[in-house]
């Protein structure tokens, strides 16, 4: 019996399954360095984190939602690989179990699933946790390398807690750092420093984003976007202030922002549909970026600033339209 | 290296399945009967001017066109006209069709049979237009838009270049590329005669660069007449778009709502080029073409020259039959070309191709709930928001949304449904939007 | 301490007054006056919204009735509230209710799977709109149902459900409004609002198919073959393009079940009540 359908009728090969699957490959260096770095801890919670995602999905889709079963498309893998790289290794994995619950019950599943959520859930995971547990989600544990440098601790500051106290040099009660104090550039592009176990190195993270450029999961737009407006609006106000904490490469290089600009802004579902939007989109959260961590209390702005963003994303949608064929330019 | 011309917005690439690229053009079988439908082209049919039971040659006019937007219709075969009444189409909906039972191949007079190419033009520009009229030509790149209307050029207005269309970008199609292998001079002289309708000296045969036997033979001989040069574009899906053609050869945009003669181009399909080389030169009327039979399901793909009329089910026949596993024949391309629901129905003036498909590369995939990727934004080549098209349907949103959306301006090249990782059939939404925008 | 607790009560309560005293005196000022009327008709009227009566909403409606006078108000009606509804409106206008009689949408097509079998199979999104627009459908017939279902999804009230065996909608008669979604859904216009006649029960022909009879019983053994066996019986009976119309004023009683009864197809049904 033929069959009748609408053209075209042929489809490309990668679906959702595909290139949910090319995401988590390009996860995967950072998952390497985080081993490197953090050993076995980091791997207990890169594991807990995923089992959990994946199993609180697949909870929800059988006994709450009674619709199919989703976990075959790797969304929950990427969210719990993305949040277990937003937490110290340190991490205990009760915690990491109710971070799981929040990033997938909470912000995916209570919106209806993949496609319908507005927040990235493993950044809605990741300040869950961050808010509740403030202790535990900031003791760093230092990185193997560099206790074997500096032997003097097991714990260590961030490099961007670092950046935050240099000029807090009159309040007595918090520890002050000098520039001197810094890991270097080299350390900070390799991972070899302080830091939650999947942000450290930006080398991973960078070879990630050429495999999804490569593969055409994502365009250029947003991470280039996003670390282009950091750099430039640390430059100028590096330049314009001539205050360390400022210093243009080491923001670039610290905290969240590359696992943030490369992964958490670029999730299709949380961020602006076309080119124009996506622009405005990476654009904005390099502004709020810069401005959390330069004058709120928290060292750290790339989580806050995606979540906001996200919250505008329908709006941008709305009104960043690109200009069709034969439109006046 | 010589440059290469595309168009800049959207489009995507698609593998190419060109079997058949070696495959000479062969005839096709008359069929024993043949249904050649009096409306094959955009606008009113055309009036009947046989009856039962009466005699026709090859090329004998069967009916007239009916207004300004209509086209004549030719006899393919010779033989005697036994029903005139609606027979199911391609599509399964009917259609008033002439039903001719074949006794012999006995041509008309006056048209010429040789095989020399025919160089001397010596015809006016109104002479031209006429002869294009009443041989019945219409776009045979599938539209079927009347040429005459399109060679005629309103007053006013002015044509500066006339751009011969031989992209053929959808994958397994044939017919255009093995045209301009056989018949380069043709179509050269074709061209030459368009450019002699229209006043203008300035002809562009427009080949995409996976055809290198095509651009060799007409670049070498282009190089030998005036008037006529060859471009070469990139390949790219939809590069044989109008718009995108005229984008990438001229660099123009074609301004919203308006026709391409608006701002001085005309886009001309190879096959409509040789109709009209074959028309004026020939005294031959449009009742041939070239089809490629081709597809995962065919076992002898290749092109044959068919005449209009005959059943698709001969010609699927001819090509080795209906393999079991074929669940799909699609007549035009697998990207815009429709499927058939009634394999008896014929082939037409704008039949590029017919397609077996089987299961597996070519099934329906099961649609899942879109992740807002936003790849259809990215591959529309009309610079449209498909997405939130899509949306406006489903959700039935007003008439003017989405006419604010430009749905109307949809090509329906299927750039949108065929990059959809979750599979969505946007295209079928983008279409109800269109016929909604028209209902008002 | 005390002070700061009442400090806190004194600046919290002040500004809760004033902006009290703000908003009370904003309400006064911009509040929408409406009439009582309208109030009240709106609260007797189903508020689903549906826009059978043919005005926008049960708003806009209720608006109209209340501006209405005696002969305007015999043209207003809502099918959905039906008689009850009309009743209670008519009283508070003081003008007479206007009694229409009952109708239901009838589906002018008999293609099930069994009558009209499926010759391709679809294969595309479930929606007729689609399906219309590219082929003929599953069976042939390029007038007859395609049964995905349009038609259900827009009607409001649960009176359309899709039959699994026969794959064709039916209408729950008492359930419909005749509120006519359905009939401006169905790319194929095969519902149609009908009335019940003055014998009190209905007969149509069920069959859209302007096919010629051969070619239509081909495709389904229950079609309309332009036979003008009805229209033999009944002279207002018309035959147009191969397909036959039964004018709704017909008085259906033992006229319809001569002509169901005689029907060679069985394309033309007759109810004896038109609530089954």
């Amino acid at each position: 019996m033929l069959k009748i359908s609408t053209n075209p009728h042929v489809q490309t090969s990668r679906d959702t399954q595909s290139l949910m699957l090319d995401v988590v490959i390009a996860l995967m260096p950072a998952a390497v360095a985080a081993i490197m770095f953090f050993g076995i801890d980091a791997l207990r919670v890169i594991l807990t984190s995923v089992a959990g995602c994946v199993l609180f999905e697949y909870l929800a889709c059988r006994y709450w939602l009674k619709s199919k079963n989703t976990t075959t498309d790797y969304s929950a893998i990427i969210t719990g690989l993305l949040l277990a790289y937003n937490l110290p290794s340190s991490m205990p994995c009760w915690m990491i179990l109710i971070g799981c619950f929040m990033a997938i019950i909470v912000a995916k599943m209570c919106f209806g699933g993949l496609g319908k959520n507005i927040f990235n859930p493993a950044l809605v995971g990741r300040v869950f946790l961050f808010i509740s547990f403030p202790v535990q989600m900031t003791v760093w544990p230092v990185p193997y390398f560099l206790q074997m440098v500096s032997p003097d601790g097991e714990t260590g500051a961030t490099t961007l807690r670092m950046l935050k106290s240099i000029d807090v040099s009159s309040s007595a009660s918090s520890k002050m750092y000098s520039i001197s104090d810094l890991p270097s550039y080299l350390d900070m592009f390799l991972g070899n420093v302080g830091g939650c176990i999947g942000e450290v190195s930006a080398l991973a993270l960078l070879l990630g984003f050429g495999y999804m450029l490569y593969r055409r999961v994502i365009t250029w737009h947003i991470p280039v976007y996003y670390l282009g407006t950091v750099f430039i609006m640390t430059a100028v106000l590096y330049f314009a202030t001539g205050d360390a904490k400022f210093l243009p490469l080491a923001h670039l290089l610290s905290g969240g922002l590359m696992l943030g600009a490369i992964f958490m802004a670029t999730d299709y579902t949380t961020s602006p549909m076309t080119v124009k939007g996506q622009i405005i989109f990476a654009v904005g959260c390099g502004l709020l970026t810069v401005i959390i961590r330069a004058f709120s209390a928290y060292p750290e702005g790339v989580s806050f600033a995606i979540l906001i963003m996200n919250a505008l994303v329908p709006l941008i949608d709305k009104y960043a339209i690109q200009r069709c064929y034969g439109e006046k330019k | 290296m010589t440059k290469k011309f595309t168009f800049p917005m959207g489009g995507i690439h698609l593998a190419k399945h060109k079997i058949t690229t070696d495959c000479p053009i062969v005839n096709a079988d008359i069929p024993e009967f043949v249904t050649i439908p009096i409306k094959q082209h955009i606008g009113s049919p055309a009036k009947i001017l046989v009856a039962k039971g009466d005699k026709v040659r090859v090329g004998t006019l069967l009916a007239d066109a009916d207004g300004i937007v209509s086209a004549d219709v030719h006899s393919s075969v010779s033989g005697e006209v036994t029903k005139i009444e609606d027979l199911p189409g391609a599509s399964g909906y009917e259609e008033k069709m002439i039903t001719v039972k074949v006794e012999g191949d006995s041509w008309e007079e006056d048209i010429d049979r040789s095989e020399d190419v025919e160089k001397e033009i010596n015809l006016t520009p109104d002479e031209i237009i006429a002869k294009i009229r009443s041989a019945g030509i219409v776009g045979m790149g599938g539209a079927g838009y009347p040429t005459p209307i399109k060679t005629t050029i309103p007053e006013g207005k002015k044509a500066n270049i006339l751009i011969v269309n031989g992209i053929e970008c959808e994958p397994f199609l044939t017919a255009d590329d093995r045209l301009m292998v056989e018949k380069a001079e043709q179509i050269i002289m074709g061209a030459r005669v368009l450019n002699r309708a229209l006043g203008i000296q300035n002809a562009v045969i427009a080949i995409d660069e996976n055809k290198p036997r095509a651009i060799e033979i007409l670049t070498a001989l282009s190089k030998l007449y005036i008037g006529v040069n060859v471009k070469i574009c990139k390949t790219k899906y939809p590069q044989g778009g109008e718009k995108q053609l005229i984008k990438a050869i001229t660099g123009q945009e074609l301004p919203l709502g308006k026709l391409p003669i608006d701002i001085g181009c005309i886009v001309q399909n190879v096959g409509t080029v040789f109709a009209v080389y074959e028309a004026v030169l020939k005294n031959k009327p449009l009742f041939e073409r070239v089809v490629t039979v081709s597809g995962d399901g065919c076992k002898h793909p290749g092109n044959y020259l068919v005449r209009i009329g005959t059943p698709i089910s001969s010609l699927i026949e001819q090509s080795g039959g209906l393999n079991e596993n074929v669940h799909k024949v699609v007549v035009g391309g697998p990207m815009m070309g429709n499927a058939v629901v009634n394999l008896s129905a014929p082939v037409t003036k704008t039949t590029s191709g017919v397609l077996l498909l089987q299961d597996g590369e070519f099934s329906k995939k099961e649609a899942s709930s879109c992740i807002r990727c936003g790849k259809c934004a990215l591959a529309c080549p009309a610079g449209l928001r498909p997405f939130a098209i899509k949306q406006a349907v489903s959700f039935n949103d007003t008439v003017e949304h989405m006419r604010k959306l430009h749905a109307g301006d949809c090509i329906e090249c299927g750039c949108c449904s065929y990059v959809c990782p979750a599979n969505i059939p946007i295209l079928d939404y983008c279409k109800i939007a269109k016929q909604e925008i028209r209902k008002k | 301490m005390d002070d700061l607790i009442l400090s806190n009560i004194y600046i919290l309560g002040g500004i809760a007054f004033v902006a009290a005293t703000v908003l009370y005196l904003i309400s006064k000022k911009f509040a929408v006056r409406t009439d009582e009327m309208v109030i009240k008709i709106a609260a007797a009227l189903p508020q689903v919204n549906c826009g059978a009566c043919g005005k926008a909403g049960c708003a806009d409606f209720a608006t109209a009735c209340a501006r209405s006078d005696e002969s305007s108000f015999a043209n207003l009606y809502c099918p959905v509230g039906g008689a009850a509804v009309m009743q209670k409106i008519a009283s508070l206008k003081g003008y007479a209710a206007t009694d229409r009689v009952p109708s239901v949408a009838v589906l002018r097509c008999q293609g099930s799977c069994k009558n009209a079998p499926v010759k391709v199979e679809y294969d595309a999104v479930s929606s007729c709109r689609i399906a219309n627009r590219i082929s003929s459908g599953q069976s042939g017939c390029p007038d007859g149902c395609l049964h995905l279902g349009d038609c259900i999804k827009a009607c409001k009230f649960g009176a359309l459900t899709l039959n699994k065996e026969t794959g064709m909608p039916e209408v729950d008669t008492r359930r419909c409004v005749s509120c006519g979604a359905c009939v401006k859904v169905c790319p194929r216009g095969l519902f149609e609002i009908r009335r019940q006649s003055q014998a009190g029960g209905m007969v149509y022909v069920a069959c859209r198919n302007k096919q010629k009879g051969a070619v239509a019983r081909k495709n389904c053994t229950k079609a309309c073959i332009g036979c003008m066996k009805c229209s033999k019986i009944n002279e207002a009976i018309k035959v147009e393009n191969n397909l036959s119309y039964i004018p709704p004023e017909l008085d259906a009683g033992a006229l319809g079940k001569e002509l169901a009864d005689n029907c060679p197809t069985g394309a033309i049904i007759y109810k004896e009540r038109i609530h089954d």
